[in-house]
């Protein structure tokens, strides 16, 4: 991390002149409603995204509880209630349906907007001295996009799929399940909520692009620039370049299904293969798009709490550059079961192993940072440490999925959940649990409990090691992903992985009760409550930070 | 940090974007030219009305395989199952289609090579499936292709192992969308 040394006392100046409007807030409907202030989208965001969370992570209990024993319990009754009478393939096709919106929920209005609209648009204009967005109104047509997309996909659930209502067609919306295979408008309302979600994106991605090349402080080179606005730099080109061949390829999807298009219909001369190709275009780095903010909060919180600059600041910049790059060229690795040849799957195993070695520049940094270092034990750091140790436990199971070879046993097996849990699931998440609870005294100006958030994450900790860890074993037996039921010898792992959403759900319990005790009771928070080690510009504000900040632009040495 | 200045780089960036939906759409045909360039997914090379090298003396099984859509009523069978075919020599195969239902119907078929890394060496000369075919009801016809294989295949290392090459075909109705039942 660059030492920005800006000069606290310079700005607390700027608050003592009355005449400034620092502090002039439009009323409540124009300011939550009609906003353009960066802070305030950032903070609509953050509650977006906590709302979708909570319902992604309820589908993923209603998902717990039927798989806690063999055979089926609950899913008749849950179908129930989307669509009646729910015979047996009703309930079948609910599962589907659960695992379709659980993905797309979590994916594209959990960690997305959390990670980029909500601590993006917070930290990044304020980290690199800029007064707001480039594009401020652009902002709120970004956050507003989003809301009616996610009404589209929650409307999906009620109408026809095909079988019953509801899209079951799993996030990854494969032809011909999703063309032929699923009549009813309910995969059509999927396919334009992305187009929504992937317009918001991409114009959240050019305004951030326009804000960190144009409006950095006087003095802040890119390479003096924070981590964390480097991270958001690098997701914004991924999202500029990856998010357009979505939109491209479930265009495709909606004219075969509804205008006789044979894109991905072997009947008229297309290929479903070429829809997969497409959307791993995609989708191999929007798994990038979904950590890489979560890399620069984590640089930022190792650094603050062992009281260094980051170590190689240089290197876990480009590191990150590396990884946005490599991302492109290894979508095929989610496909080595459709009949690539042995050359193009060694191709695509060797670039998958390459992106091993500047994400093993990152962690190596993150452990180098903090040798040496007084160490300070809060509660951002201990989820910054557990955040190193799950993506690294992600991370060494994503190499053995890699080997294209491996892939023919273990592909659409718990162990690939287990995986993509543990660098998502606990990797993402746990670094957005880091940065919440990193920012969250500068965004309200009141401290949490330290207690409860120490609770949260040990009870969390926990809880998600028993959910995901036995995922590995049932995967390397052969358990298949996407079933509501299992044969016996299953049973075991899969209760306990259910006990643990048990436990991580308590853990939940208490970061809601601690949201609610740091409005409610919380001590004002100083403007670096951190100490030494916090030296990039938000600490140089109050907390919270005026609604308008750096009227006069910080000087960076 | 001029408005100018910022409109410069947003619009830089929006034309990335759209130009990113169009390298989306651009895939279509540049995914068809890669897989007949190459044979990638079992592409059978065409070459209309080619002459075949000739005969190496080497000896492949080709395998016939004949599917129909549910949606076309029709029986279509190749007249032998397996045939041993000399490398490089040109030959003939025969399937025949028989249209069950009481209209005349269309259809036309798509074509496929197995395994993937033999396609780029299977040559099609003459083939039913390059054009819609016809039955009246009851009508059954007998369709002719016309291949060989290139003697590259004997040089090939991947090809190597492979002793049976697959040539499969599904006959699918046209002018009706075919699968939205």
């Amino acid at each position: 991390m660059t030492d920005t040394t800006a000069n606290a006392h310079f700005f607390q100046h700027e608050e003592g002149h009355g005449h400034h409007d620092a502090h002039h807030k439009p009323g409540f409907f124009s300011r939550w409603f009609l906003s353009t202030n960066h802070k305030d989208i950032g903070t609509l965001y953050l509650i977006f995204a906590i709302t979708a969370g909570i319902i992604g992570g309820a589908i993923s209990g209603m998902m717990r509880a039927e798989l806690a024993h063999p055979g089926i319990q609950y899913l008749p009754a849950m179908a129930h209630f989307f669509h009646e009478p729910a015979g047996n393939d009703a309930a079948l096709h609910f599962w589907n349906v659960m695992v379709t919106a659980h993905g797309l929920i979590m994916v594209f209005f959990m960690v997305m907007p959390a990670m980029i609209g909500g601590f993006g648009n917070w930290f990044v204009p304020i980290m690199i001295g800029a007064p707001d967005m480039a594009f401020p109104r652009m902002n709120n047509v970004s956050f507003w996009l989003i809301v009616p997309s996610f009404t589209l996909l929650l409307g999906s659930l009620f109408v026809s799929g095909g079988t019953a209502n509801g899209a079951g067609t799993g996030w990854t919306l494969y032809a011909p399940l999703s063309t032929s295979g699923s009549a009813g408008p309910s995969v059509d309302m999927v396919i334009l909520s992305l187009h929504l979600a992937g317009a918001s994106s991409i114009l959240g991605a050019i305004n951030f692009i326009t804000t960190i090349f144009n409006m950095r402080a006087p003095g802040m080179t890119l390479h003096k620039m924070p981590l964390f606005a480097w991270s958001v730099l690098v997701t914004a080109f991924l999202l500029l370049l990856a998010l357009p061949v979505l939109a491209a390829a479930i265009t495709m999807l909606l004219t075969d299904r509804n205008f006789g298009t044979t894109f991905f219909d072997a009947s008229g001369g297309g290929d479903p293969i070429l829809y997969q190709h497409l959307f791993w275009f995609f989708g191999h780095p929007e798994v990038y798009i979904m950590i890489l903010p979560g890399f620069g909060m984590i640089s930022h919180i190792i650094a603050t709490f062992s009281k260094k600059p980051v170590f190689g600041y240089l290197g876990m910049a480009y590191a990150m550059v590396a990884i946005g790059v490599v991302g492109f060229v290894v979508w095929a690795h989610h496909m080595y079961t459709t009949g690539l040849d042995v050359n193009t799957k060694m191709y695509f195993t060797a670039a998958t192993m390459v992106i091993a070695v500047p994400t093993g520049i990152k962690i190596f940094s993150w452990i180098a940072t903090m040798w040496g270092g007084s160490i300070d034990f809060r509660v951002p750091m201990v989820w910054a440490l557990g955040f190193i140790f799950m993506f690294t436990v992600g991370g060494v199971t994503g190499v053995v999925l890699a080997n294209g070879g491996i892939d023919n046993y273990f592909q659409d097996t718990y162990y690939v959940v287990a995986h993509f849990h543990y660098v998502l699931s606990l990797g993402a998440v746990f670094s957005l649990f880091a940065g919440f609870y990193y920012w969250f005294p500068k965004m309200s100006g009141k401290m949490y409990s330290e207690l409860l958030g120490h609770l949260h994450f040990w009870i969390f900790f926990i809880g998600v090691n028993m959910l995901f860890f036995p995922m590995h074993f049932l995967g390397a037996q052969g358990m298949p992903r996407r079933y509501p039921d299992y044969p016996d010898a299953f049973a075991k792992w899969n209760g306990v992985a259910s006990h643990g959403y048990e436990v991580m759900a308590v853990g939940m319990m208490i970061f809601f009760v601690n949201v609610i005790y740091t409005f409610a009771a919380g001590k004002k928070a100083p403007a670096n409550p951190w100490g030494e080690g916090a030296t990039t510009l938000e600490w140089t504000l109050p907390s919270p930070p005026p609604y308008h900040q750096f009227e006069t632009l910080p000087r960076i040495d | 940090m001029s408005v100018s200045r910022n409109l410069r780089t947003g619009l830089i960036a929006g034309a990335v974007a759209c130009s990113m939906v169009g390298v989306g759409f651009a895939a279509v045909p540049l995914y068809r030219i890669f897989c007949q360039k190459t044979g990638f997914g079992g592409t059978a090379r065409i070459e209309e009305g080619a002459k075949a090298p000739g005969s190496t003396g080497r000896i492949v099984t080709v395998r016939f395989d004949a599917n129909v859509s549910p949606a076309l009523g029709w029986r279509f069978e190749p007249e032998q199952k397996t045939e041993r075919v000399a490398i490089g020599a040109r030959q003939l195969a025969f399937f025949n289609a028989t249209n069950l239902t009481d209209k005349p119907v269309t259809g036309s078929a798509a074509f496929n090579i197995s395994p993937d890394q033999s396609a780029q060496y299977f040559v099609k000369v003459q083939c039913f499936c390059f054009t819609q075919q016809t039955l009246q009801p009851g009508e059954t016809q007998r369709m002719p292709v016309v291949f060989y294989i290139d003697p590259q295949f004997l040089k090939d290392r991947d090809d190597q192992g492979v002793s049976e090459i697959t040539l499969s075909y599904t006959f699918y109705p046209v002018d009706q969308k075919p699968s939205d039942s």
